[in-house]
């Protein structure tokens, strides 16, 4: 949902960023207002899972130009757990198993601290069981993945339904999902989609990074995206995904050539 | 009969530790079981006189059988032994007493040796039945505490057993156990040993299964500035069962062995081994794992796995299989890995609102869990997992 008088979540402005002295984001620009979903597409390499790490605060990655001001306080201030309290969400393209910690008790901690910042009551273990098993619904996610150790063991599917789940207790303002499609077969793609569709309202915005348009049948974009060489390239609506599913990348290399050349 | 006056069948016993002692003189460098051994730690331990007197220390509330013993005052003292748990009679002890040890190789052993010239009373039980658990608390006071504890199981016996160690300021603690499976009998034995940081601890097991019986070792060490554990079982006849699961962690300038012997020497025998190690600091955990499979010991199963973190770039871990394999048809995997807390998995953590620090601790307590969890359900009342959280954290 548009709205240009919609509070400006994230400003994102001439980003760079390197990962082992490699320069991969080279001028990243992006606005997302309240109510909005963002796809943002590209071949692999494009930047596009960077993008989503760097916005996080992954150690490995690091800033070297530019600007993201989160809710108008500058992102780059805060630590990885901060941005998380403070609602900033990364569901992972490949979710880390975690041996030995209880999958509920990880659930718990995390959803306490961001309830903290949301002035909210902190959940003890009674209270929070009956709280998670409300949004097990939201991804139709057995319970059983409660009492078993963070990931470990889970199916592809399953590990995506258990990041969606953390979306849900975490309530996000801004939820950056990273090829949360990949890997996931018809049915799985739409449980996840569906939970993503639940969770969006108008006070919230969602960024989809994606390789394929078949998410996009699932969750409407406001804003389609195509990054390439660490930039966004081109910006449209919907129309645009549909147009990269039938004509491919191609144009993409004609484009920056022609820039190259400009 | 009570402990305190089988003095008389210890009495040789001690003359011989003292007399061995003499003969070997310190362990050096040069010997391979000791290669890595800070010798100045281990020379302050033999120099150490023994504790005069016990120190009475809170302990958590036990509904079980719990035998409290510091090496001077008789254990038993206010103690009724349950049906199926009697005291040996000193005839009985005599001929018990360093039978395993024998069957172990662990004769001229040095920490064994010094426990001989140390120990003024054993403990001697005799296990029949199904029986309820039994707790040992052991802890000394200033000084050196010995211990010596020997249980026999009959046939088709069973017995969970938690052994506690204790110890704090400059002290030591040796303790031998001497163990006797019989046919089908069955032993959960738990071992928590957990210090301030400052004392030391030299532990010997010698454990002895007859056929179809399953012996069951979960350690947790953790705090000790000096330590060497021992645990070393012998399948007589083989086609018994033995599980070794062991968590040491250190911190400081700590350093903790663990050497683990087992030997096959009869035919179908399985071993499931885990040892797990924690360094941090300047700290220095060292795990040799030898596995012994002799000709005789066909149709052997056993599977070893060491994995180790190392908590700061000054740690130091060495972990060393050693497997004797002669046996043509047997199975025998071994396995060991060193590693660091993963950067992903801190990082995924912290992206769900965990702190860098509670992450870290989180990670820690996962790669406990595993261990910890084995064992026995009265260790739960000692907290482990808390020792070893505030043992790392300190």
């Amino acid at each position: 949902m548009i709205r240009p008088d919609a509070e400006l979540l994230l400003d994102i402005t001439d980003l760079h960023a390197s990962v082992e002295d490699q320069p991969i984001l080279k001028g990243v620009n992006l606005q997302v207002r309240a109510g909005e979903i963002h796809a943002v597409m590209g071949r692999n390499g494009s930047g596009k899972s960077t993008l989503s790490k760097v916005l996080a605060g992954h150690p490995a990655y690091r800033v070297t130009g530019g600007s993201v001001r989160y809710r108008g306080t500058d992102l780059f201030d805060l630590e990885p757990e901060e941005r998380a309290r403070l609602g900033i969400f990364l569901g992972f393209q490949y979710p880390v198993e975690i041996p030995g910690v209880s999958n509920l008790e990880f659930l718990r901690v995390s959803t306490n601290a961001r309830r903290e910042k949301q002035e909210l009551e902190e959940l003890d273990t009674f209270d929070f069981e009956d709280h998670v098993k409300e949004k097990l619904k939201v991804v139709q996610m057995d319970p059983a993945f409660l009492e078993r150790s963070v990931n470990e063991g889970f199916s592809g599917g399953e590990k995506k339904r258990n990041e969606i789940l953390q979306m849900a207790l975490l309530e996000p303002v801004v939820a950056i999902l990273d090829e949360t499609d990949s890997g996931l077969d018809i049915d799985a793609l739409r449980i996840v989609a569906g939970g993503v569709n639940q969770l969006a309202n108008p006070d919230n915005a969602t960024l989809l990074i994606t390789h394929y348009q078949r998410l996009l049948d699932e969750i409407t974009p406001d804003y389609v995206h195509v990054m390439a060489a660490g930039r966004i390239l081109r910006t449209g609506g919907r129309e645009l995904a549909l147009e990269l599913e039938q004509t491919g990348y191609d144009w993409v290399d004609r484009e920056l050539a022609a820039q190259g050349a400009a | 009969m009570t402990v305190s006056t089988m003095h008389g069948v210890l009495e040789p016993v001690q003359e011989r530790g003292r007399a061995a002692l003499e003969r070997l003189g310190l362990p050096t460098r040069r010997q391979e079981p000791w290669r890595l051994t800070n010798l100045k730690r281990l020379g302050a331990l033999a120099e150490m006189k023994l504790s005069e007197a016990g120190a009475p220390r809170p302990l958590p509330d036990s509904s079980g059988l719990r035998i409290v013993l510091d090496g001077i005052s008789d254990p038993l003292d206010g103690v009724t032994l349950p049906e199926g748990i009697t005291l040996l009679q000193a005839a009985e002890l005599q001929q018990a007493l360093g039978h395993t040890l024998d069957r172990c190789g662990c004769a001229d052993d040095w920490a064994v040796e010094f426990n001989h010239a140390s120990t003024k009373q054993v403990l001697a039980l005799r296990i029949r039945g199904t029986v309820p658990p039994l707790e040992l608390v052991m802890s000394g006071g200033s000084g050196l505490a010995a211990t010596r504890v020997l249980l026999l199981l009959e046939e088709k016996a069973d017995l969970e057993v938690l052994e506690v160690v204790l110890a704090d300021g400059q002290s030591a603690h040796t303790h031998l156990l001497e163990v006797h499976l019989g046919q089908e009998a069955q032993l959960r034995h738990g071992f928590l040993a957990s210090a301030d940081g400052t004392a030391s601890l030299l532990a010997h097991l010698a454990v002895e299964q007859e056929p179809r019986s399953s012996y069951s070792f979960t350690s947790v060490i953790e705090g000790w500035a000096f330590g060497r554990v021992e645990p070393r079982v012998v399948q007589v006849d083989g086609q018994a069962q033995t599980t070794l699961k062991g968590l040491a962690v250190t911190s400081g300038d700590q350093q903790l062995a663990t050497h683990t012997a087992v030997r096959f020497a009869g035919p179908e025998g399985e071993l499931d081994q885990l040892q797990k190690c924690l360094a941090a600091d300047r700290s220095h955990t060292i795990f040799n794992g030898a596995i012994t499979v002799p000709r005789e010991a066909q149709r052997t199963n056993a599977a070893q796995l060491s994995r180790n973190l190392l908590l700061s770039e000054r740690a130091r871990v060495d972990t060393k299989p050693e497997l004797e394999i002669v046996a043509d048809d047997v199975r025998c995997a071994h396995g060991a890995t060193v590693s660091q807390l993963q950067e992903d998995q801190l990082f995924y953590l912290q992206s769900r609102g965990i702190s860098a620090a509670d992450a870290a601790a989180l990670l820690l307590q996962g790669a406990c869990q595993e261990i910890v969890d084995q064992l026995p359900a009265a260790a739960r009342a000692w907290e482990p997992l808390k020792r070893v959280m505030k043992g790392l954290s300190s």
